[in-house]
């Protein structure tokens, strides 16, 4: 529907409802920055450290949206196959770039093969593929842990005492990823007036923005924007639905594994029994941070939504220290903050969907008139 | 046509039951190459049955297929799946669109079966991975377009385009299926109520495009319920009732939508004929006042309705499927987003706002008997005490700071409503779902009864019940009507239905009143009406 008929202070309305999130991360960014004291140089630093940090993560969840199954909460499937593989290399002390390419080589099929099952699974769900994820995610950490906490180290050969617990077998909480930490943000990096430019990362950050580009303009991507808006209409021109979803499934979480290693190549130490799912949260609320809802999304939703709401956690500490004299502020935040925008985006989405059917109805009538005073 | 000519399609003697029920029988009709066939009838004539036949869907042959031959070219055949129906050059746009709302009207007309580029990643991971050549997409929509001669922008989205618009591209999308090679060349095309959902404009430019298509060689077969359309753009017109042929014409200049109308409704029916009552509008004042109603109900939308409802009448509310006359009630009871203003017994009724509506003394029987009218798993007490004791607070006993349910009171009344309705069930305790459709509509009606409302809603309170439970049904509206002085509004598809108990019925077309007529008027009346010609005497 065209939106002739509003006026300007109409338009605007409409424009803050729909973009709330959004709107409210750049309002709580203006007005922390002058708080927390930090100098420019020193929060572009920050900000383009973690967008290279976590860009890879985020665009894995673009497919998925596209093929009208919301933001796949599954992506933890994919983290944890990225660990499982970095685990390995670690034990195997294979360090620096080759490190982190066997990593990902390793994490490739458990990726697909979880993925294929989610997929699968998700299938058998439909309307409801986000909570299923969720849980999804929750069921399968339990297989991580017992594959990490009882076979690794018994069944599956762990050669490093530093890997395993003391007992003889299962990780440890925290594993040292020194062989390859940033070796590939080190890569070619340079600095520009003391700003650190991880070069490899954010190239390959680009690889994977300009795959979706890309892939957009494909026959199985068109076919997912077609599944995406109705699978019915999809069906009866002869695409394959189920397939066609699976598929999207499976290259979110390969690509969530990937960006998972480079994510734990930038920290330097893996959070065994933790990082997945931290992971998953904080990736899909940047997405929605940046004004991306359940059914769309594109790549200037993920780095929109990476700075701002980044940006928020790297003042909010010492904003809050300033504040109020607590530092603890950040962290509360962090946590808080996610699952607030996770919950208000949902809402947000279902309200929208009905305003706009009333307001279809609305414009209906006003056609209408407008004809019959013709 | 040349009479030697061998006909493009020929029906002949088809006949069809589902489960003992006869929808068609002997249904025979030929078609030219690049003629038009009007085919009408009512809602329920057998036309969409006859189209499935031709279209060899799975559900005719899931129940036992058909009787009497299909031809083409003169020789019979048997399609078993619409891709065999293609395959022999015909297609067929739907009533309801199909079409992917942020797609370009290019990209839904090649829906699956864009043209691509090859990519070297199609060696790889499979064909899926090709490059859409847009170019050449458009190209193969742009032809398709210009086959229409119509104005259609292949880059527009479909999402904001008229409805005129979508329905062009549901037809070049049939067209263009001739370019891939699992569709043979296009000669037929089956266009289901096109019109239904156009505004005139738009209507009239899609009968042009009808007859650039004919003047190609296609034949149409053209179903409407504009009869005017079909008398201006068909060869031949076909008049459809309880599953016969009752009328086919050439259409010469002698055919006038008069006649069509006749034909179609034409049967004075043999339900109980009772001599209308005679209702003094003068001393009944007028309780609600509808205003510029719109409702957004699917399939059903509402865009300006006015009307006056007087106290005491019985008011039908008339017109064929997808005109709006379901919208109207859902719409004023809340159920759907609407606008516009209701007013009862002068205060302003608030819309979308279903608790408003039922305190203000309002009534509703949906259409929906399963989904909104009952809890399924609940017992009879239940359904027809619930919405009384939620609302009015009735069967409720106060003890102390509880609140409890009078189980007594209920068992009470849903007895009365039982023997009253003639409820067929194993005690007051059954549940509704295992009620036959008859009785649960009967559950409903007693549940809108126990809220003793001022006016009720009944909306299709016959539709899928046997004829006993239909009379049944009917007879006591009209006494409950008698007896308390009820407003009641019912909104039913079946015309001879509500001559039978209304004072006075409005026909909705195009989701607006067409007029309203005092229901001794004769149904050929009506039928005008539906079908969007003022009569004389309606307002």
């Amino acid at each position: 529907m065209s939106d002739l008929r509003l006026n300007k202070r109409e338009k605007m309305q409409r424009f803050l409802a729909d973009n709330i999130v959004p709107v409210l991360f750049v309002i709580i960014c203006a007005v922390g920055i002058p708080l927390s004291g930090y100098s420019p140089n020193y929060l572009i630093n920050e900000v383009i450290t973690r967008i290279g940090r976590n860009s890879f993560l985020v665009v894995s969840l673009l497919i998925p949206i596209m093929a009208g199954m919301g933001l796949n909460f599954g992506m933890t499937l994919g983290a944890m196959a990225a660990e499982i593989g970095l685990i390995l290399i670690s034990d195997w002390d294979i360090v620096g770039i080759p490190g982190m390419v066997l990593a990902a080589i390793i994490s490739t099929p458990i990726s697909i093969l979880l993925g294929w099952w989610c997929g699968t699974l998700l299938n058998k769900a439909k309307g409801r593929e986000m909570v299923t994820g969720y849980i999804i995610g929750f069921f399968m950490n339990g297989v991580y842990q017992l594959i990490v906490l009882y076979l690794m180290g018994s069944l599956i050969h762990i050669r490093s005492s530093k890997l395993v617990l003391p007992r003889g077998y299962g990780i440890r909480n925290t594993v040292n990823l020194d062989g390859i930490r940033q070796s590939l943000d080190n890569l070619g990096a340079f600095r520009i007036a003391g700003i650190k430019i991880p070069l490899a990362t954010l190239l390959l950050i680009a690889l994977a923005c300009l795959f979706v580009v890309w892939f957009r303009k494909t026959k199985l991507g068109q076919d997912m924007r077609a599944v995406g808006q109705n699978m019915e209409v999809a069906r009866e021109s002869g695409i394959n639905v189920e397939r066609t979803r699976v598929v999207s499934i499976i290259i979110s979480t390969i690509l969530a594994g990937y960006g998972m290693i480079i994510y734990l190549q930038n920290m330097g130490t893996l959070n065994t029994y933790n990082s997945h799912s931290q992971v998953g949260m904080f990736s899909i609320a940047a997405l929605l941070v940046g004004g991306a809802s359940v059914a769309k999304a594109n790549i200037g939703n993920v780095f929109l939504g990476l700075i701002l709401f980044h940006l928020m956690f790297i003042i909010s500490p010492i904003a809050g220290k300033n504040l109020i004299g607590q530092a603890q502020l950040g962290e509360y935040f962090r946590v808080f903050v996610s699952y607030g925008v996770i919950t208000l985006s949902l809402v947000l989405y279902e309200m929208r969907k009905k305003r706009e059917i009333g307001y279809e109805g609305a414009q209906l009538a006003a056609l209408q008139k407008e004809e019959e005073s013709k | 046509m040349e009479a030697q000519e061998v006909p493009l399609l020929e029906m002949r003697h088809i006949s069809k039951s589902f489960f003992g029920n006869q929808v068609l029988g002997d249904v025979s009709f030929t078609l030219g190459k690049g003629e038009i066939l009007g085919l009408v009838g009512e809602n329920g004539a057998g036309k969409s049955t006859l189209m499935k036949i031709l279209f060899g869907m799975n559900e005719i042959s899931e129940t036992g297929g058909y009787g009497g031959e299909v031809l083409i070219d003169g020789t019979v055949v048997h399609f078993t799946s619409s891709l065999d129906a293609l395959d022999a050059g015909i297609g067929m746009v739907h009533q309801e669109f199909s079409l992917l709302p942020d797609f370009t009207a290019a990209e839904n007309i090649l829906l699956n079966r864009e043209p691509v580029k090859n990519h070297w990643a199609a060696n790889l991971f499979g064909e899926r991975m090709n490059i859409i050549d847009r170019a050449k997409l458009e190209a193969s929509a742009k032809k398709a377009i210009d086959r229409l001669g119509v104005k259609l922008d292949a880059d527009m989205v479909v999402g904001q385009m008229p409805v005129g618009h979508k329905q062009f591209t549901e037809i070049a999308r049939e067209l263009s299926k001739e370019d891939s090679d699992t569709a043979g060349k296009i000669r037929l095309l089956v266009l289901d109520e096109p019109t239904a959902v156009l505004s005139e404009q738009e209507a009239q430019s899609l009968l042009k495009a009808m007859k650039n298509l004919a003047a190609q060689n296609i034949a149409i077969i053209f179903i409407s319920h504009r009869l005017q359309e079909i008398i201006d753009v068909c060869d031949q017109i076909m008049v459809m009732r309880d599953g016969r042929i009752i009328k086919q014409v050439v259409n010469d200049k002698n055919v006038n939508v008069h006649d069509i109308a006749q034909w179609m409704v034409g049967r004075e029916i043999s339900l109980d004929k009772q001599e209308n009552r005679h209702f003094d509008y003068a001393s009944h004042p007028v309780d609600m006042e509808i205003r510029n109603l719109w409702v957004n109900m699917t399939g059903e939308v509402v865009r300006d309705v006015n009307l006056d409802i007087h106290r005491g009448e019985i008011l039908g509310i008339g017109g064929l499927a997808g005109q709006g006359k379901l919208g109207i009630p859902n719409g004023v009871m809340g159920l759907f987003p609407a606008g516009g203003k209701v007013s009862f017994e002068g205060k302003e009724v608030a819309l979308n706002d279903p608790k408003a509506c039922l305190d203000a003394g309002l009534a509703f029987v949906s259409e929906d008997r399963r989904g909104v009218g009952l809890l399924l798993d609940e017992s009879l007490e239940w359904n027809i005490s619930f919405e009384a004791m939620q609302v009015q607070g009735k069967y409720l006993l106060k003890k102390g700071p509880i609140t409890w349910r009078d189980v007594n009171a209920i068992g009470e009344v849903t007895r009365t409503y039982i023997d009253m309705l003639e409820i067929k069930c194993t005690s007051s305790k059954q549940h509704a779902r295992e009620l036959s459709g008859g009785n649960q509509q009967k559950v409903c009606l007693a549940k809108a009864f126990a809220m003793q409302p001022k006016l009720l809603f009944v909306s299709e309170p016959t539709r899928g019940i046997d004829i006993g439970a239909k009379q049944l049904v009917l007879r006591v509206l009209k006494e409950y009507n008698q007896k308390y002085g009820t407003t009641i509004v019912m909104i039913s598809s079946e015309l001879e239905e509500l001559r039978s108990i209304c004072d006075r019925i409005a026909i909705i077309t195009d989701g607006k009143v067409g007029g309203i007529l005092p229901a001794s008027n004769p149904s050929s009346d009506f039928g005008l009406l539906m079908v969007g010609q003022a009569v004389k005497g309606g307002n």
